[in-house]
């Protein structure tokens, strides 16, 4: 039979990329055990128990940062605690096997977590899990199983004690449960680990030999010798790029003729700045309030939205935040808010015009927003703006927040108001709004300009950055620079460095982008220099 | 010997509530403590052993909850206001 290639879709969740033989891991079964009397069996809990804390206290010396040891940390008191197993040795007492009395015992409280309402406690369960299955293979007297680290692990999780065992070098993690906030993405990206979530395994053969880019969200299983040379090729010139790019990462960008170039963050919320250092970059130009909606069926109240941004500007110190208020709809929607079944969800009620129509809810944000900006060096940014009228409306609203609160005696402060150019029309008639500062929005103002779908394969080619689209975003920055007003680009198109001299030549200064592309954007920056 | 009793509460301002590394630095700090401690979700309970990180965690209290400590021993004062201090200053951490 042919061997044929397979590809599988995830979500990224630490970038690289990796290639090796597919390695499945099972769930930990420590199979069949001959049970002994209930002394006997209370002994040999405790001897595993035992031996898997003296196991994680190794794991956790050899760890050697904070973030592992934190989680070993976890693991290890809760096995001191002898309200992890009163229940077991109850059982053990009336006859039940020690294994089955433990899973049983460690099962109860795993569901108790995973029915959390919110994600942090219910990524918890995964912690438990971990713990019960290193318990379960020491009292079936099973060896830990020593993972190769040039491999491409592929399991339906992975707990973070079982990570910290790989002696990584080379090898990637694909994941068919897992978020990119658990534990085990959070330890892989400060490894540099490259990992997927999301990514279906079922019917891939253990063994085969596979390709893993943690960037892409792609797991190639068996690859054609073609695609597997185009994989090799680009590897290459990844770790290339990533050697030369290293040495700009702590440097302020600047072109090779000396013009200063602001280089900013886009994140999606908090937990994306765990792994980043402030002083590689010169501040955060967007991020997106939609992770407040994350994973949850209510919206957030004002002290938990306030509490958040505060958390985000704690990390930037003096420089510049630029919070973009709820961006629903389109491609993002959330269940209660944004409209079901619209014909044309792009070209629907989104963004701003969304807020504008549930000022209940957008009140709460801009209000929490306005007690955040006493923290720090907030900027408030609106999305989808179409018309002088709609920025106007938001701003009477941001007025009466102030007014709320100031008649409440609650510490306050104005914050800048700017928008996103995202609209042709508001890229066109860009004079005529009363905006503190803008900010372009490549994604949707390329797609909303070539009137072409950016999720359409087929119409990649008109995705590409054209003389219009460039016109408009020239326009754009005309403006600013007459005026004084600040101009970013927020978009995807920041984030590469092959439109990094087009971006630049059209007057920009400021590039807002995923923290991973940040040194080889500024690596672009030192190369280019003004025409003439 | 005197037996002390004290009660103390403060708000919870974690941003993520009361999970696993808040709560492995509370219950070792009120291990530290010969009294009895408990933590409530509320003034009247029900009421955990707060030298319980299984227990604590458990109670998965989130953002805002109002914490209650009470304690009974000799140096139930002292814990109270060490276990109230902890979560005053945000468990000594960013995150």
């Amino acid at each position: 039979m042919m061997a044929t290639e397979e590809s599988r879709q995830g979500r990224a969740a630490s970038p690289g990329m990796a290639a090796g033989p597919l390695l499945r891991l099972d769930d930990g079964d420590a199979g069949v055990r001959a049970a002994g009397t209930p002394v006997m069996e209370t002994a040999a809990l405790r001897r595993a128990m035992a031996e898997a804390a003296d196991e994680l206290a190794g794991l956790a010396d050899a760890a050697g940062d904070d973030e592992a040891a934190a989680v070993l940390a976890v693991q290890i008191a809760l096995l001191e605690d002898e309200a992890l197993t009163e229940a077991a040795f109850v059982a053990i007492a009336g006859g039940t096997p020690a294994d089955v009395a433990f899973r049983a015992a460690l099962d109860a409280q795993v569901a108790d977590y995973a029915a959390a309402e919110d994600a942090y406690f219910r990524a918890r369960a995964a912690d438990l899990e971990d713990l019960r299955d290193r318990v379960l293979r020491r009292l079936a007297g099973v060896a830990e199983r020593a993972l190769p680290g040039d491999a491409i692990l592929a399991a339906a999780d992975l707990p973070p004690s079982r990570f910290l065992a790989v002696p990584w070098a080379g090898g990637g993690l694909a994941l068919e449960r897992g978020s990119a906030t658990s534990h085990v993405a959070i330890l892989a990206r400060a490894r540099g680990v490259p990992m997927l979530v999301g990514v279906a395994l079922r019917g891939l053969e253990d063994g085969a030999p596979a390709l893993l880019d943690g960037a892409a969200g792609t797991l190639v299983v068996r690859p054609d010798p073609a695609t597997a040379a185009a994989f090799a090729e680009r590897r290459a010139a990844w770790e290339e790029r990533r050697a030369v790019e290293a040495a700009y990462l702590a440097k302020p960008a600047v072109t090779a003729d000396g013009t200063r170039v602001r280089v900013m963050l886009n994140i999606a919320g908090p937990d994306d700045l765990a792994p980043l250092d402030p002083a590689h970059v010169d501040g955060i130009g967007l991020v997106r309030s939609e992770f407040l909606f994350q994973g949850r069926d209510r919206l957030p109240g004002e002290e938990e939205q306030l509490a958040a941004y505060r958390r985000i500007l704690d990390w930037a110190g003096d420089r510049p935040v630029t919070i973009r208020t709820l961006d629903a709809g389109g491609d993002k929607p959330i269940p209660g808010l944004t409209r079901a079944g619209e014909g044309n969800p792009f070209l629907g009620v989104r963004g701003l015009r969304l807020s504008l129509r549930h000022p209940e809810v957008f009140r709460v944000q801009l209000r929490a927003l306005a007690r955040a900006a006493v923290a720090g060096n907030l900027k408030v940014m609106v999305p989808m703006v179409s018309v002088p009228d709609e920025l106007r409306r938001c701003r009477d609203l941001l007025d009466e927040a102030l007014a709320g609160l100031e008649g409440e005696g609650v510490p306050a402060a104005r914050p800048p108001l700017g928008m996103m150019v995202e609209v042709p029309a508001a890229a066109l008639s860009v004079a005529d709004f009363d905006a503190d500062f803008l900010s372009i929005g490549s994604n949707d103002l390329i797609q909303y300009t070539m009137a072409a779908s950016r999720d359409e394969p087929e119409l990649a080619e008109l995705a590409e950055p054209s003389p219009a689209v460039m016109e408009l975003i020239a326009r754009v920055a005309v403006h600013g620079a007459a005026t004084g007003r600040e101009v970013s680009l927020c978009g995807d198109l920041a984030g590469e460095p092959r439109h990094v001299p087009a971006l630049l030549g059209a007057g920009l200064r400021t590039l807002s982008m995923a923290p991973t592309s940040v040194a080889a954007v500024k690596a672009a920056v030192a190369r280019w220099r003004a025409a003439g | 010997m005197m037996n002390g009793h004290s009660r103390g509460s403060v708000l919870l301002r974690h941003e993520v509530g009361l999970h696993a590394r808040p709560s492995v630095k509370l219950t070792k700090l009120a291990k530290s403590f010969q009294s009895r401690i408990d933590l409530g979700l509320s003034a009247e309970g029900p009421w955990i052993d707060a030298k319980s990180i299984v227990k604590v965690m458990a109670a998965k209290a989130p953002k805002d909850t109002e914490l209650h400590f009470r304690a009974e021993g000799d140096d139930a004062a002292d814990a109270v206001a060490a276990l109230v201090g902890l979560v005053e200053r945000d468990f000594d951490d960013g995150d």
